[in-house]
């Protein structure tokens, strides 16, 4: 009786307090010792996990890998509005890593997916692919993760495993790839990180650094590897080398971070005046262009050796391929829903190049956290709860953060 | 914003290859440049001009200067008509300074050498492209990479650093100075080596510096004319596969059998461009007039690059989710420098890359420039100026 209840509680996913009346309420005490003793067992499991710590709350959560509903903030239609809602994970695999969320941060292509302003959500979705949490359970054949270790699921949680993209772990470009959310899968679609957990193949679940808050860290699973991935691939990190960062959001202000870091000079190009104390003083770039004012761009024009355009706003490219060195280079990150105007003059006459990026592999997303624990990296955030989060995708509508909303799942979702 | 709208103005009416970038204003009293074509030089030269926008060529009489000690003075053999010498004849870029002799393919024999002149002698074959001067100065001369110099002195009508302007290979004789000639071996003949000097530096530049000369990749070619041809005959001297993307399915049968692609896709049968959607490495894009570039993106694989060669006057909607999901590039490329141009006739002559020219009398240029308008030329007039081009016609 006494292992059916605590099994019975187990499965259920139901939080301490209740575990512990089910325990009391279905067993039939065979004998006033084991009845003594089960209140004994029940009362030291009570202290163990009796902790107010921020990391350790989750301990007072409902197990993951049940069946149960989950409870978590989903958008049923274009209005992008987000509500709670129910749903259910799948079983943790052999391969599976099981992650009790704690914080998840709100990509600004959270935003365009939950109006549809791509034109492929379908609904209700769940957003969130920041997410950092704590391992609360590993499959047979998952050997890099415990039970307790910090972690991070981004962009992606299946490929094929098997396509030349994948084998050159260059799991963002392979056909297959499921994203972490409104991506098919298996019958059904994937739900993001504005939920309490979630379960991930190993594969892309990556290692979060010791040094580093999880709650300032979680962007970096999206906007950090954005913007990491090309900076390595199209040779941006040479040190003395002159890096444009077009637009001061989220991935814009981990640019930042990260040109300081491989030891280029770093120029901000915005079109707000306002942000360039800030962008400065407290974010570490060298100089702040304001991409209105046409004395400045005239005076800069050929003298950047790179641009990173985080800008997802319709924009025109020819005042920043003005501001390109001959073979300079314009990398495109930001995801604009309408097309843009190419004058493909500028690039024949300075044989300059635009190219692309798709966020970063697993492998890839793994260095660029060693590399931010290395030198101290993370972003610049504001935490909001669960129940706060229309208001901040409003807000994340008129760029109105500094540079990310972060929400503190742990804290916030299975209370409200 | 003035960036965007006096700059992109200034692309526009400068044109293609007359760039805003030169210190010298473009502006002259027509009165003054009127009276100066027959004498503002010493020695009296020959050549077609057009005189307006109508474009039309005719005999006109002009004058080069002295040969100075690093000149180089040739008699003009062959001059190839690339498709600027019609924007330029015809005021389409809104740049031109009539009267206007075009020609920048040009190819001919040695007939006196400055006393500082090294590498030339009297009676070699040479050629001139489409520069005639540069800063020698910059970082861009400095990386022989003249082509993309500010200060730039195209072939004609460009200011010259005299303050006179330059005429091109559609004339008798040139002085050019020595940086700017190339030699042309005795393996190439002059007729065919003329448009080596736009057309084939053209595709051959950017295909080496964005590695598209790596044998077993899969190049794509949109655009089968003077310079997509010349690109499918280098890419196959580079060992390189070579599709044919254009709108002219008649050109198919040419393009595979007599020009040695491996295959050709018409770009308006979407079953033909999907069939080979995902497996190009590069493409070169010849094409000037407006086409859409996310059907292009969409041939290239993953990590794949697509070069503009040919530059349309209006914007082109730029699909940038195309770049992103498949870590794509998009790149430009212009004519190229000195050194290039050089290596890149010696590569022509070692491997027998030769353009498929229809040589002309210069009596007949404005029916090939009207021809040209058509596109009906396979791939590149070719003036027969030594015999045809007479000062007394």
């Amino acid at each position: 009786m006494f292992a059916r209840s605590i099994l019975f509680s187990i499965k259920d996913g139901s939080c301490r307090r209740n575990k512990f009346m089910v325990i009391h309420r279905c067993r039939q005490p065979s004998s006033p010792v084991i009845s003594l003793m089960e209140t004994a067992l029940s009362t030291l499991h009570f202290i163990h996990t009796k902790n107010n710590s921020s990391r350790d709350r989750w301990r007072n959560h409902p197990k993951p890998n049940s069946h149960s509903k989950l409870l978590v903030w989903a958008a049923r239609d274009t209005s992008g509005t987000l509500s709670p809602f129910h749903f259910s994970r799948r079983e943790n695999g052999d391969d599976d890593v099981s992650v009790k969320i704690l914080y998840c941060g709100v990509c600004h292509s959270d935003l365009h997916t939950l109006k549809n302003d791509w034109g492929f959500t379908t609904y209700p979705v769940v957003p969130g692919h920041e997410i950092v949490g704590v391992v609360t359970k590993v499959g047979i054949n998952v050997k890099k993760f415990r039970v307790g270790d910090n972690v991070g699921v981004g962009v992606i949680v299946e490929s094929c495993q098997t396509c030349e993209n994948c084998n050159q772990d260059l799991e963002q470009y392979c056909p297959k790839l499921v994203f972490t959310y409104n991506s098919p899968y298996k019958g059904t679609r994937t739900h993001g990180g504005y939920s309490d957990f979630v379960v991930v193949h190993q594969r892309y679940v990556v290692q979060f650094p010791d040094n580093l808050p999880l709650d300032a860290g979680a962007p970096l699973l999206c906007a950090g590897i954005t913007v990491y991935s090309p900076m390595k691939y199209y040779g941006m990190t040479e040190p003395g080398k002159h890096l444009g960062v077009a637009g001061l959001g989220g991935l814009g202000h981990v640019a930042i971070k990260f040109g300081k870091a491989f030891g280029l000079k770093v120029t901000v190009i915005s079109t707000s005046p306002n942000k360039e104390t800030e962008a400065i003083d407290k974010l570490g770039a060298d100089s702040f262009l304001v991409s209105k004012d046409p004395e400045k761009m005239k005076a800069a024009m050929g003298t950047m050796d790179y641009i990173i355009d985080t800008i997802s706003a319709a924009h025109s490219l020819m005042p920043l391929l003005g501001l390109l060195k001959l073979n300079g280079k314009l990398v495109t990150v930001g995801l604009p829903s309408k097309p843009l105007e190419l004058s493909v003059f500028p690039l024949v006459a300075g044989r300059k190049l635009i190219g692309g990026s798709n966020f970063g592999g697993l492998k890839e997303t793994q260095e660029m956290l060693d590399f931010c624990g290395k030198h101290n990296i993370t972003a610049d955030i504001e935490l909001i709860r669960m129940d706060e989060i229309n208001t901040a995708m409003e807000r994340l509508h008129k760029a109105d953060v500094k540079y990310r909303f972060v929400i503190d799942v742990a804290n916030s979702l299975s209370s409200l | 914003m003035v960036i965007t709208s006096t700059t992109y103005s200034c692309y526009i009416t400068c044109g293609f290859w007359f760039l805003p970038f030169h210190q010298y204003p473009f502006t002259f009293s027509a009165i003054e440049m009127a009276s100066k074509p027959e004498t503002e030089h010493p020695k009296q030269a020959f050549g077609w001009a057009a005189r307006d926008t109508s474009g039309v060529l005719s005999p006109f009489k002009f004058s080069r200067r002295e040969t100075g000690e690093k000149d180089v003075a040739f008699k003009v053999l062959f001059c190839g008509i690339c498709h600027s010498d019609l924007h330029m004849a015809k005021n389409e870029w809104g740049s031109t300074t009539y009267p206007v002799v075009p020609g920048h393919e040009v190819a001919g024999e040695v007939t006196e050498v400055g006393s500082k002149v090294k590498n030339i002698k009297v009676g070699d074959r040479v050629g001139v492209g489409c520069m005639v001067g540069s800063c020698h100065s910059c970082q861009s001369c400095g990386e022989d990479l003249e082509n993309y110099c500010s200060k730039m002195i195209q072939t004609y009508s460009s200011k010259n650093v005299d303050g006179t302007i330059t005429y091109g290979g559609y004339s008798d004789t040139m002085v050019v100075d020595e940086h700017f000639i190339v030699r042309i071996p005795d393996a190439l003949s002059l007729d065919a080596a003329a448009p080596l000097l736009c057309a084939g530096i053209t595709v051959y530049s950017p295909m080496k510096h964005f590695g598209f000369d790596k044998p077993g990749l899969h190049i794509g070619v949109v655009g089968l004319g003077g310079l997509g041809h010349m690109a499918v005959k280098f890419a196959k001297a580079f060992g390189v596969k070579v599709t044919v993307v254009s709108t002219s399915p008649n050109k198919k049968k040419e393009a595979i059998e007599r020009l040695g692609a491996d295959s050709f896709v018409v770009s308006r049968e979407q079953d033909q461009m999907k069939a080979v959607m995902g497996t190009f490495d590069g493409i070169i894009d010849t094409v000037s007039a407006l086409h859409p570039l996310m059907p292009l993106l969409g041939l290239l694989k993953n990590n794949g690059k697509l070069v503009m060669v040919g530059a349309p006057e209006k914007p082109l909607e730029f699909p940038v989710f195309s770049l992103i999901v498949g870590r794509k590039t998009i790149g430009g490329s212009m004519i190229g420098g000195m050194k290039e141009t050089q290596e890149m006739i010696d590569f022509a002559a070692k491997h027998g890359v030769k353009p498929d020219i229809e040589v002309v009398p210069v009596d007949y240029v404005n029916t090939a420039m009207e021809r040209l308008v058509k596109a009906d030329v396979k791939y590149r007039f070719v003036i027969d100026i030594g015999n045809t081009m007479k000062a007394s016609s």
